[in-house]
């Protein structure tokens, strides 16, 4: 069963916010400067920041917040945020691999934007909701 | 500058105990676009069976963030921390983070590998409360990118 996608869009101002609400203060996710000493093709979203939204989308789907058991992903791509006002998008789908017998849902999750993979062995595992 | 692969399990000593704040909770959620009342209401939470406001699933990197410099910050271990790009990231719950925990954090070492001229470091943190209960572990690949 495929699950109904979500799309985020992902801005520079977004990049900022994450960093001070998590902490992770790496130019990289700021800097075009730093970002392209390090042979980045610019400043890249964090990968913790895609991952929370996939996280969105799991608790989307389950329709509860405290559904996720185990969730793992590969970041393959990254997530290149330009300065401008639309920033980019994250798209995020999932298919239902099993239902557990005890009530757990596997999810195999794809991750792209602009059409290619940013993720790769993206996987969670889902309480069914209440 | 390659990784010591020496380092493989290798376990650091307990750290100290991070409190989970509703604030904190409220900002990460805030900031990621996770809406659900639960993140930001204690009676929301509470009528899911949560004693507080209940932290989205990725919000434990935050504590195990913090918890890991202790071995990036390690001179002998040699992270080049402006060149380090995340490779892989798991959750693994016992139950949600809610605002109120005191949470420790235990790192383990698990891998060190060179290749291709990049450093990569696997890491497992054991997330329980100040009582020893079990909360979430978390395992993280990190990549130290070589020179160009």
């Amino acid at each position: 069963m495929e699950l109904p996608t979500q799309t985020y869009r992902v801005t520079r101002a977004d990049l900022v916010r994450y960093a001070g609400a998590s902490g992770d203060f790496n130019p990289i996710h700021w800097s075009d400067r730093t970002a392209t000493k390090v042979g980045l093709p610019g400043v890249i979203a964090h990968g913790m920041f895609t991952m929370a939204l996939v996280g969105r989308a799991l608790t989307t789907w389950a329709g509860a917040p405290d559904a996720v058991v185990d969730f793992n992903v590969r970041f393959t791509r990254p997530v290149v945020v330009p300065d401008t006002d639309e920033g980019t998008e994250v798209v995020v789908s999932a298919v239902v691999k099993e239902v557990t017998e005890d009530g757990l849902t596997r999810l195999d999750i794809t991750a792209t934007c602009l059409g290619e993979k940013v993720l790769s062995q993206a996987r969670a595992l889902l309480r069914t909701a209440r | 500058m390659s990784l010591d692969p020496s380092f493989v399990g290798r376990t650091y000593p307990p750290t100290a105990p991070y409190q989970v704040g509703r604030e904190k909770i409220r900002e990460f959620a805030t900031a990621v676009g996770a809406t659900d009342p639960a993140h930001h209401d204690p009676a929301a939470a509470r009528a899911l069976g949560h004693p507080d406001v209940v932290a989205p699933p990725t919000f434990p990197v935050i504590v195990t963030m913090a918890a890991g410099q202790q071995i990036v910050e390690d001179p002998a271990l040699g992270v080049d921390y402006s060149r380090v790009v995340h490779g892989d990231q798991r959750f693994a719950y016992t139950r949600p983070v809610v605002a109120g925990d005191e949470l420790v954090c235990v790192n383990t070492i698990e891998e060190v590998t060179n290749r291709g001229g990049h450093g990569f470091l696997t890491t497992r943190t054991d997330v329980s409360t100040v009582a020893g209960e079990p909360v979430v572990a978390v395992w993280s690949k990190i990549v130290v990118r070589g020179e160009a």
